[in-house]
């Protein structure tokens, strides 16, 4: 592992075609101010930072007995990035599998609410699974292969990671378990039976705060023990040198889509691309797609729960405190002692005190802008995409929508076209696991839990599976109702 | 991998490693080194002193005084739920030394001072090492801080003299070995299993490949710790490393017998070093 490349470089420089703007230097831009047109210069290129450090962040604040897999992990990646068969074959499952690309979908009646700039949303709710998290699922597990490990792991917040960790291990014939915490367990229930559906194993984590972050620490625990056989499918681009810099190489695809699709669509750049962060893996796919075109705004949107203020929040970057939590030097929520605070947010896909450390640097050198939404503004959002466009948003997405909405509003003002800004949001997950979060939180249910107006047939209740099937469930089936 | 940012490297043990000398004297009289670990601050922060000063007292020429963090990642179940307690408890960061400098007044044992790397981050790392110092501590054992990142570290343990002890594994190159050997004073700590803190019934036979690897690439004193709980496994150990770390086993006693089950356990564990054959009783460990 190379430990002296302290500034990133480029690797591989903008592909042919790109404007002299996608050419900048999109930090040294910023730096002075933004506006004119800097020279063009590859060399300071933002995109394709191999890590192991992003600035002063990343690394690798790892136990010794996980060094020689990570070591094994990056010297595989590294190969198989350049590979033209293993780029063929995770484009292939890519094309027939997850169904990629994506749709980019205007939004025209959403628009209204982001002060009439056009929104773009990039379909990542489309993928098999319903999440971005297929991308990089599939690219470990292939990794995974070539390594001649048999046993994937996860960690999963939403349960999103666990169910495309799932679908990959039952696709490639690989044995999965996948440790979530206890309290995300009941919160996605749904997506707990759908991981034991796929032929995994879901492990309740009842340590600490019982979300995303304890998650982790079991899944390390469990890859200490049994790293032989065992490959840890890390599933956002934080943790440990290569992870980062391998999780954004698989959701590359999201920007360089996005890109395309704008061209064709718009015959422009957008003026602002937005997403959500928790870990902040689908952002920084749809970035790295733009990170170079210094005319393009960019938005990392923050879980603020219930507000910043009131201490019960994911903001990590917000807060702004740097420390190492699970492999990686990066913004941390954290006390004055150095232990991690518990995050909080209705989206247990953004619960999570880290965040990737390419994104504390990208934040320290201001090419990109992290800002907090809150569970209120979120599901503001979550609910206006539901009824003027038809799309049903994971409540992680519904952030990135809320923040559209306000740089909309704020990139319109004063124009007399508003519809010259236009914006792209990364729709990086469906809402249907979020069904129920979303019927408590408006008032759907009845003191019993029940969707109201649900109960009142008067009919004798019919079972609809026979016991013996049940009898015959999946005996991992008792892991999962405890919540 | 590159050792362009690496600190200097320091080959030779000097002569102010407390540890060292803790495990020298144990040589001298015909032994092995006992290094005994217990959490700070539990169950409460005055029985922790009274427990270390208990081991010490029993045996064991160094403690280790863990430091409670909120995602110990290398811990086991005892120890997670031990130092769980201490943070619900109020343990402070801060309060280790207040621990670190009572059991060095009271007792002869060398006291590192065992921590996740993000409390000392947090303090500043020149900071908590001065304060280290200033307690009488030897220096930190860091499970999560490999010498590759070790930049901050390796200044603050030269200006203080403190003792910087890294891990090995079985999973080890033969180059991290050397390296992580180069970058070591007072003792490298040899984990014995690929696996978290825990009581296990047999001591992984991964310990001595490992000890002697450390051995090879120049390390003077090895010290194997995870797993280890009963005495036989201490008189096992003994014959190839040149200390013996118990954790978990200690931990227990304290949760279930509080400080005098942990002065007899310690009691009980130095007759691993018997010469030949060693008194063997029940209800040693787990």
């Amino acid at each position: 592992m190379e430990l002296m490349a302290h500034v990133p470089t480029a690797s591989s420089p903008e592909p042919a075609g790109g404007n002299d703007e996608g050419m900048a230097d999109a930090a040294t831009a910023f730096l002075a101010g933004g506006h004119g047109q800097p020279e063009p210069d590859a060399g300071h290129s933002l995109r394709h930072a191999p890590g192991p450090y992003f600035g002063s962040y990343g690394g690798r604040w790892m136990p010794e007995s996980l060094i020689a897999a990570l070591d094994e992990l990056e010297d595989t990646f590294e190969k198989a990035k350049v590979d033209p068969d293993f780029l063929a074959e995770v484009a292939e499952l890519n094309k027939n599998y997850s169904g990629r690309p994506s749709l980019l979908t205007e939004a025209k009646r959403f628009s209204q609410h982001a002060g009439g700039a056009r929104i773009f949303l990039k379909r990542e709710d489309l993928n098999h699974t319903g999440s971005h998290k297929i991308n990089n699922v599939l690219g470990q597990a292939l990794l995974a292969k070539r390594m001649g490990k048999t046993r994937l792991i996860a960690e999963t917040g939403a349960g999103q990671h666990g169910v495309a960790s799932a679908t990959a291990a039952a696709l490639l014939g690989m044995e999965c378990v996948v440790y979530m915490g206890a309290e995300d367990c009941r919160r996605q229930a749904l997506n707990v039976a759908r991981m034991q559906l796929l032929g995994a194993t879901v492990v309740p984590v009842t340590n600490g705060s019982q979300t995303l972050k304890d998650a982790i620490n079991d899944a390390l625990r469990d890859w200490v023990a049994n790293v032989d056989n065992t490959h840890y499918l890390l599933g956002t681009a934080a943790g440990a040198h290569p992870f980062p810099a391998m999780v954004r190489f698989f959701h590359e695809v999201i920007g360089e889509e996005a890109r395309v699709q704008i061209l064709d669509q718009l015959g422009r750049l957008p003026d602002a691309i937005c997403a959500c962060i928790g870990g902040g893996s689908n952002a920084i796919g749809l970035f790295h797609g733009f990170l170079d075109d210094a005319s393009v705004k960019i938005y990392g949107f923050e879980a603020g729960g219930d507000g910043v203020e009131t201490g019960r929040h994911a903001a990590t970057i917000t807060l702004g405190r740097p420390g190492v939590l699970h492999g990686a030097r990066s913004y941390l929520m954290q006390d004055d002692d150095g232990q991690t605070v518990e995050s909080h947010s209705i989206s247990a896909g953004l619960d999570y005190p880290g965040v990737g450390p390419e994104h504390s640097y990208l934040h320290d050198i201001g090419r990109v802008s992290y800002e907090p939404i809150t569970d209120t503004e979120a599901m503001d959002a979550f609910k206006l995409l539901s009824q003027t466009e038809g799309i049903i948003p994971a409540i992680e997405s519904a952030h990135a929508l809320a923040g559209a909405m306000k740089v909309g509003q704020r990139l319109t003002a004063g124009l007399a076209t508003p519809s010259d800004i236009a914006i792209i949001v990364n729709l990086s997950g469906r809402g249907d696991k979020d069904v129920e979060t979303a019927a408590a939180w408006f008032g759907m249910l009845d003191e019993n839990g029940q969707v109201k107006g649900t109960t009142l047939s008067t009919r004798a209740a019919k079972d609809t599976a026979p016991t013996a099937n049940a009898d015959a469930a999946d005996p991992n089936a008792e892991d999962a109702s405890n919540e | 991998m590159s050792n362009a940012t690496l600190p200097p490297r320091h080959g030779g043990q000097p002569a102010a490693s407390k540890s060292a000398a803790a495990i020298d004297r144990a040589k001298a009289a015909g032994r092995k080194a006992l290094i005994a670990y217990l959490p700070a601050g539990y169950p409460d922060k005055q029985t922790a002193i009274d427990a270390a000063i208990a081991v010490a007292r029993n045996g064991a020429d160094i403690v280790e005084i863990g430091i409670p963090y909120s995602d110990p990642v290398m811990d086991g179940a005892v120890i997670q739920a031990a130092t769980t307690e201490a943070l619900a408890n109020g343990f402070r960061v801060a309060d280790v030394f207040d621990i670190v400098a009572a059991v060095t007044a009271e007792t002869d044992a060398a006291v590192l001072v065992m921590t996740y790397w993000n409390p000392v981050l947090r303090m500043g790392v020149d900071e908590f090492s001065r304060r280290l110092a200033e307690a009488g501590g030897a220096g930190l054992i860091t499970p999560d801080l490999i010498p590759d990142e070790a930049a901050e570290w390796f200044a603050a343990s030269d200006k203080y003299g403190l003792d910087r002890v890294f891990l090995v594994a079985p999973s080890s190159s033969p180059e991290r070995v050397a390296m992580t050997v180069e970058a070591t004073r007072g003792f490298v700590y040899a984990v014995s299993i690929m696996g978290v803190t825990g009581a296990r019934s047999t001591v992984s036979s991964a310990a001595e490949a490992v000890v002697a690897a450390a051995h090879r690439a120049g390390a003077e004193r090895v010290c194997v710790g995870l797993g280890v709980s009963r005495p036989e496994h201490v008189h096992e150990i003994a014959e190839y490393a040149d200390g013996v770390i118990v954790g978990t086993a200690l931990v227990a006693a304290l949760r279930d017998g509080g400080v005098p089950a942990v002065g007899a356990l310690a009691a009980e564990l130095s007759t691993g070093f018997a010469v030949g054959s060693y008194v063997s009783r029940t209800g040693a460990g787990e």
